[in-house]
């Protein structure tokens, strides 16, 4: 019998839609909700609570007053800050592409919405800030200091600057990093190529000096070796062993016809040509 | 009354009768109780369709506020003078005539919660259950019960599920230059492995999640291969910086709450850059130069060696005979090899003292027995076979 007439109860409905529509709002749990009553700051609805476990923070249905109220939402996770490569000049006036980022998070929606009003606003602001901190810390550093600056305090100063004047829009800087730190292209790649290249061209030239070096003491232990021996069997008898050792001489030199000997009678092997031993 | 009944007769109960009643308040109300009524009534068994169907598409507020009107007086109607068996009839007819509405609403209605109200996890996912956008809970793989679609959503995750970020390129011209702790350059290419290690902090404590590995991923690298030297960060190393490198990776993710675990690095390419790429090559081929000299001097040694010995053992087996009888054995050998050289050679026998000698040495060769006689130069053969 309600249903009769469906006309009016539409509009009921319709009517209770919107009222629920403007009262009720959802908040994920990844944003922090700014509720303003005509334009003035009311209350946060799931603040950012760094001890807070998820489901108990606020999330979830909420209502506010209907027409007078209204919600800006502002994020509430780690916010990603990624910063333009930057040249740092070093103390001994070298150069270096820096590429750093920086995480972030909105810790004070309120202030950060009267100040910046969003996120990517925030972010701009601390871009700039960052900058230029890392410009002048950086370049406080020599060259070697500015390869790792993870090493030093350096980045935690840098750090913990930054976070003071984050605070005035809200936000946190969690964490500062360089991402790449690279020679500029040009000449400044082109001479450290050249250092490189010299280098090895070098340590090529080393290592070849060294094989010559180790093979020629190789054959000198050789040859000592050979002597030794020689030295050991010929000692015995060095007087036979010029003797024989010439016998052998005699017959690779002269073992071809080209050669011609002129040989005297007196000659050892001459010595029975004439028959008998009568001149001398 | 009598219209009432000739509802009753009508073929489709239901309707007529809720109709009829409408078109007769429709028309009274404009004409102000005048009453061509009856005229209506005959003609409402199958004229109320069409005449139900205006007040409905008109929904002026005039409109709207007349039907409430209507309703009631249609209500009292029912009520009081419906208590004949007609009446009652009509009555009977309606409310069943709206369940039929209210079963399709209801089987809608059930349908969409049997479907929004059941969702599956599969073994490789969680699932993290929302409630109005509010966290609720983190369920396992399987079958699972949630609050029907608008109130309850679910977000599946894969956290099984291994992801690979590839940071630098192993092919083409772009290069992944860094510098090493020597102030050198490498060019790398890697790969980091990660998984979902917790899907609330994956899903709420970052807004970019994946450029986030990336990002320090590279950050990470830059920092292990900024302290180590271009030699150990291209072979021996390579290894050990991956490893550091996840170690340091995973303390970042986890300062960030990221609810992300680093599986592991890959260095899938870490050489010189290509434009010094030659003076590397040249390097190694000197190794090589240098391993070849060294082989070239042993094979000399073997061979030196070798060969001493061969005659040394020749010299002592000669001398080991020429010890038993050493005159005759020199003699011998002095013989010996004389014949053989001297068999071979033009042979001259001057007597000395006696002739004046030069020694034409351009002509001595063949025509040397013919011509003049010859110098005492021979006493050099003498002098060695001595």
């Amino acid at each position: 019998m309600i249903l009769r007439n469906p006309i009016p109860i539409a509009v009921a409905l319709f009517t209770l839609v919107v009222i629920a529509m403007a009262t009720l709002y959802t908040v994920p749990e990844t944003k922090q909700a700014v509720v303003l009553r005509l334009g003035k700051p009311e209350r946060i609805v799931n603040a950012y609570d760094a001890k807070a476990a998820f489901g108990t923070s606020g999330a979830g249905l909420v209502a506010k007053v209907p027409f007078i109220e209204n919600v800006i939402f502002v994020d509430k996770r780690v916010l990603d800050l990624d910063m333009e490569q930057q040249t740092v000049l070093s103390t001994d006036q070298l150069r270096l592409v820096v590429d750093a980022f920086a995480r972030f998070r909105i810790t004070d929606p309120l202030r950060m919405v009267q100040t910046v009003g969003t996120e990517a606003n925030a972010a701009d602001a601390l871009k700039r800030i960052l900058a230029s901190k890392l410009r002048n810390e950086l370049g406080k550093q020599p060259f070697a200091a500015l390869l790792s600056p993870e090493r030093g305090p350096l980045m935690d100063e840098i750090q913990q600057t930054v976070n003071r004047q984050a605070k005035q829009y809200g936000a946190e800087i969690i964490d500062v990093r360089i991402k790449r730190a690279d020679l500029p292209s040009g000449t400044p790649l082109e001479s450290a190529y050249l250092r490189m290249r010299s280098a090895r061209q070098q340590e090529a030239a080393t290592i070849r000096a060294q094989g010559l070096k180790q093979a020629q003491l190789v054959r000198a232990g050789a040859d000592a070796q050979a002597a030794n021996t020689y030295a050991a069997s010929f000692g015995k008898d060095p007087e036979f062993y010029a003797f024989y050792r010439a016998m052998q001489a005699y017959r690779t030199t002269f073992s071809d016809s080209s050669s011609t000997v002129i040989l005297s009678p007196n000659n050892e092997f001459l010595r029975e040509f004439e028959g008998r031993r009568t001149n001398r | 009354m009598p219209w009432q009944n000739n509802n009753d007769g009508g073929p489709w109960g239901d309707g007529p009768d809720s109709k009829p009643g409408k078109g007769d308040g429709d028309d009274k109300g404009p004409n102000e109780g005048t009453k061509p009524v009856r005229g209506d009534g005959p003609r409402s068994p199958w004229g109320d369709a069409p005449v139900r169907k205006p007040p409905a598409s008109r929904s002026s507020g005039n409109r709207d506020f007349d039907d409430l009107l209507r309703r009631g007086q249609e209500k009292l109607r029912a009520s009081m003078g419906g208590g004949g068996g007609g009446g009652s009839g009509g009555s009977s007819f309606d409310p069943f005539g709206g369940t039929s509405w209210i079963w399709i609403a209801g089987a809608l209605v059930a349908a969409w919660i049997a479907f929004s109200s059941f969702y599956r996890v599969d073994a490789q996912e969680r699932g993290v259950v929302l409630r109005f956008g509010r966290f609720v809970e983190t369920t396992d793989p399987g079958l699972h019960f949630k609050l029907p679609f608008p109130i309850d959503t679910v977000l599946l995750r894969k956290v099984e599920q291994i992801n690979s970020v590839d940071i630098g390129a192993t092919e083409g011209s772009a290069e992944n230059l860094m510098l090493t702790g020597d102030q050198n350059i490498i060019n790398l290419a890697y790969a980091v492995r990660w998984k979902i290690k917790n899907p609330e902090l994956y899903l709420f404590e970052l807004a970019e999640p994946e450029q986030t590995v990336r990002e320090v991923g590279e950050s990470a690298m830059r920092a292990e291969i900024s302290k180590a030297t271009l030699n150990d960060a291209i072979g021996p190393q390579r290894a050990q910086i991956a490893e550091q490198v996840r170690e340091r990776m995973q303390e970042l993710l986890d300062s960030y709450r990221a609810g992300i675990e680093v599986r592991g690095v890959d260095i899938k390419q870490a050489d010189p850059p290509a434009a010094v790429d030659d003076a590397f090559k040249d390097v190694s081929a000197a190794q090589q130069d240098a391993q070849q000299y060294l082989n070239q001097s042993r094979s000399y040694a073997q061979q030196l060696i070798a060969s001493a010995q061969g005659s040394a053992a020749a010299f002592d087996a000669v001398y080991a005979q020429y010890r038993l009888a050493p005159e005759v054995t020199r003699k011998r050998m002095y013989l010996e090899t004389m014949e053989s050289v001297l068999s071979k050679v033009d042979k001259t026998v001057i007597e000395p003292g006696n002739v004046q000698t030069y020694l034409p040495l351009p002509e001595i060769t063949k025509r040397a027995r013919a011509a003049d006689p010859t110098t005492a130069a021979a006493n050099s053969t003498n002098a060695s076979g001595n």
